[in-house]
């Protein structure tokens, strides 16, 4: 047998191949399962000890709290039933809570301040360009996308993370997980899908969860599907606008939150449709099985929740919507300020865009902007309003190119973008393609960290925006052709 | 076990068994750290709290969620305790260290190659059976442990007691029971995670004294290979069942020489990278 003389120095390679080959040896001589024997082994022992020291109360089970809540979330005729209810009712305390604050920070951060801004800037002898830039271009970007974003999310994520906290997203995983399991897909997928809802890239991260590769592939790629806290405002706006008008005005909110959750549902279908077709064709395999436990309900710790949430994500996302509007607004104004020809740069892209943009039921603005907000799907509101002015500019909204004044409620940005030439069409188009396109920056390279292929981050990118293209037109084409 | 270092001036008796004491004497860091002591893992099944420890000791406010699978990323912190600073590390829960998910493979990645000074497995009070099975599991490979003994208020409510004396004879461990949502318990857990870190306390685990008969010969042949190449390795006997298990993961890590980073416990750890191997 080898000994090893010096036990300091470094092993040798001969010796750790020799231990190897003596592991593999009576490694085959058993001709029982190990593993099986240590982990039986070990249940046993715990068995054992817990039997020492834990006592349970001997009387019979009685329906507990827990127990008869459960019994209702995840039953089969009420828990989907509820379970859509309840989002639904959250989106709705969500819009209809956020209007008010909505407008009262507009009046404040653009209808104030930002002509004061421009006083000041003139005041200090600023040259126009730079002026521009700096008032017009970055400081009106983020003003909107503070303006747009800060209430709905201030409301929507601390009700979210109460859920969370008290206990429910594991009972929509159970709820969900046959359905994940006939779409071929590991039921753990809807805890990843979940925490999508808040933050694409924090759901690519969460499918580690996942054991297996191919099913942990499908969480990722199917992942953009899930409505993230960049897209939630713009659903909340478009729906307010486009859809809550369509109706009277006490029903408004209600159906908004209902076209939101549409949307929303739609996601969650399309999740489950492209995990049944991923796994009939590139990525066929057995789905693995696991147990999930169905956590006690914990009573949410209010403040905590309310505090952690505010942090954690409204200021969160909130700042890095900031953090990208600063320089797309710079970029937005630039682009419209440099004329090539006669026309800006920004019309001239818009131009070129239109026709595909009218063929999908958009427009080349919604179509720029999403190019302009890869970084971040949080500014595409405010960079959609800031170039519909530019392109409408000759409609007097906005004085000069790229700046817009004086729209301190939703119904003037509804006016606004009605002159646009924007229709309920476009606005519910724009909600589909708000959830049917490539995903950020961030999640995008994500995706490539946690897979580390190349191609597989191409697919995930390039799927649902491929996606959102036939989605678009087909909804674009029956629409024009039913009209 | 050897190598102990004398505990860190010990304060007067009195005062070091009173609570306000010891809570004052915690000093929460955040994430401003940079040279430490004692390396500690929060280890344990999914959803039993440890992240709602990490926060208590760090002051740190990792997002704490009610559903298992939360934390899928190790988080770092630290806090001082008695003059001495930890640095607590907040580790995915699993159900076991023999399964191969991502997120269980950083949690055992950790306690086999990171050495932490003490590991601290955190159990469900109401479900402990099931608990103790990673428990036993982190005892085979490691002994300086400190069990935290949580949701005893859940357990309360449900009309279960756990008697942790007897568990603490059993394990040969200390067990602290606490409520760390309501901050019960922890200036013990902290005492406690100090005693095994100065090793004060000497753990005295319970390992599993009958291997099932088919292995015991291969066991046995395999272990003094093993604890003539490594005399210092902790836990021969497990490496040597994983070998007999054919985990690929202890095979490579045997190959890259990751077990010459074991060192024998108790020695105060100079500030360095953990050497983890990354996990991808």
């Amino acid at each position: 047998m080898a000994m090893s003389l010096n036990p300091a120095s470094p092993r040798e390679p001969a010796q750790i191949e020799s231990l190897m080959r003596t592991a593999q040896r009576l490694r085959q001589q058993l001709d029982v399962d190990v593993h099986e024997l240590a982990v039986e082994a070990i249940y046993a022992e715990a068995a054992r000890i817990a039997g020492r020291s834990v006592s349970r109360p001997d009387r019979a089970a009685r329906p507990t709290f827990d127990r008869t809540v459960d019994r209702l979330v995840t039953s089969r005729l009420w828990g989907f039933p509820l379970m859509i209810a309840l989002f639904a009712v959250m989106l709705w305390l969500t819009i209809s809570g956020s209007n008010l604050p909505s407008s009262l920070l507009s009046a404040l951060l653009v209808e104030q301040l930002h002509p004061w801004l421009r006083d000041g800037a003139t005041a200090l002898g600023f040259p126009w360009w730079l002026r521009g830039v700096l008032v017009d271009g970055m400081y009106l970007a983020t003003a909107w996308v503070v303006s747009v974003m800060l209430p709905p999310m201030a409301i929507f994520f601390p009700l979210f993370t109460l859920l969370e906290d008290f206990g429910y997203l594991p009972r929509v995983a159970f709820n969900l997980d046959n359905l994940f399991r006939r779409a071929g897909a590991h039921g753990k997928q809807a805890m990843s899908m979940m925490m999508g809802f808040g933050c694409n890239a924090a759901g690519v991260v969460a499918t580690r969860i996942i054991d297996s590769p191919r099913e942990r592939l499908l969480a990722i790629l199917t992942n953009n599907f899930a409505l993230c806290n960049g897209r939630w405002p713009t659903q909340f706006l478009i729906a307010t606008l486009f859809v809550g008008s369509l109706v009277p005005a006490h029903l408004a909110g209600l159906i908004s939150a209902a076209a939101v959750t549409g949307v929303a549902l739609l996601g969650v279908l399309l999740t489950f449709a492209v995990s049944w077709v991923l796994t009939r064709t590139a990525l066929q395999g057995e789905v693995s099985t696991f147990s999930l436990e169905l956590p006690p309900y914990r009573p949410p710790r209010f403040w905590q929740t309310l505090y952690t949430s505010l942090i954690d994500r409204t200021l969160f996302v909130l700042w890095r919507a900031v953090v990208f509007a600063l320089p797309a607004g710079a970029v937005i104004w630039l682009l419209a300020n440099i004329p090539v020809g006669s026309l800006s740069l920004a019309e001239q892209a818009v131009q070129w865009l239109n026709p595909v943009g009218f063929l999908l039921g958009l427009n080349g603005v919604i179509l720029l902007a999403y190019i302009i907000a890869i970084p971040a799907n949080e500014i595409v509101i405010p960079t959609v309003l800031m170039l519909t002015v530019l392109v409408t500019g000759s409609t007097g909204m906005g004085q000069g190119a790229g700046v817009m004044f004086e729209l301190e409620n939703p119904g003037e940005v509804k006016s606004l973008l009605a002159a646009g030439g924007w229709t309920t069409l476009t606005g519910i188009n724009l909600m589909l393609f708000s959830l049917l396109h490539n995903p950020c920056s961030t999640t995008i390279y994500t995706i490539y960290k946690e897979t580390s292929s190349a191609r597989w981050t191409a697919v995930a990118a390039l799927l649902p925006l491929a996606l959102g293209v036939a989605v678009t037109f087909s909804v674009a084409t029956i629409w024009r052709w039913w009209d | 076990m050897k190598g102990a270092t004398p505990p860190a001036a010990p304060p007067r008796e009195a005062c070091a068994s009173c609570d306000v004491y010891r809570a004052a004497n915690l000093k929460k860091l955040g994430v401003n750290l940079d040279q430490w002591d004692y390396v500690v893992a929060l280890a344990g099944n999914p959803n039993v709290g440890k992240s709602t420890v990490f926060n208590a000791l760090t002051g740190l406010r990792q997002h704490t969620g009610n559903w298992p699978g939360k934390t899928v990323t190790r988080s770092e912190g630290g806090f001082e305790f008695g003059g001495r600073r930890y640095k607590l590390v907040d580790l995915p829960g699993t159900y076991s260290l023999l399964s191969t998910s991502p997120d269980e493979e950083i949690a055992r990645n950790f306690v086999l190659f990171g050495q932490p000074d003490v590991t601290v497995i955190v159990v469900d009070a109401t479900r402990l059976e099931r608990n103790l099975n990673l428990t036993l599991q982190v005892l085979e490979i490691t002994d300086r442990v400190v069990v935290c003994l949580n949701l005893l208020d859940e357990a309360h409510r449900h009309g279960i007691t756990v008697d942790e004396r007897q568990l603490a004879r059993d394990l040969g461990v200390p067990v602290v029971p606490t409520a760390a949502r309501y901050s019960r318990g922890l200036p013990e857990l902290l005492q406690a995670i100090a005693d095994v870190a100065s090793g004060k306390v000497r753990c005295r685990p319970r390992r599993l004294e009958h291997e099932p008969a088919p292995l015991r010969a291969a066991l046995g042949e395999l272990v003094e290979r093993l604890r003539a190449i490594y005399p210092d390795l902790p836990s021969p006997r497990w490496v040597a069942m994983r070998l007999l298990a054919g985990d690929e993961r202890i095979r490579e890590a045997l190959r890259a020489g990751e077990l010459e980073t074991l060192r024998p416990a108790a020695s105060p750890r100079e500030p360095a990278e953990s050497p983890l191997a990354p996990v991808s």
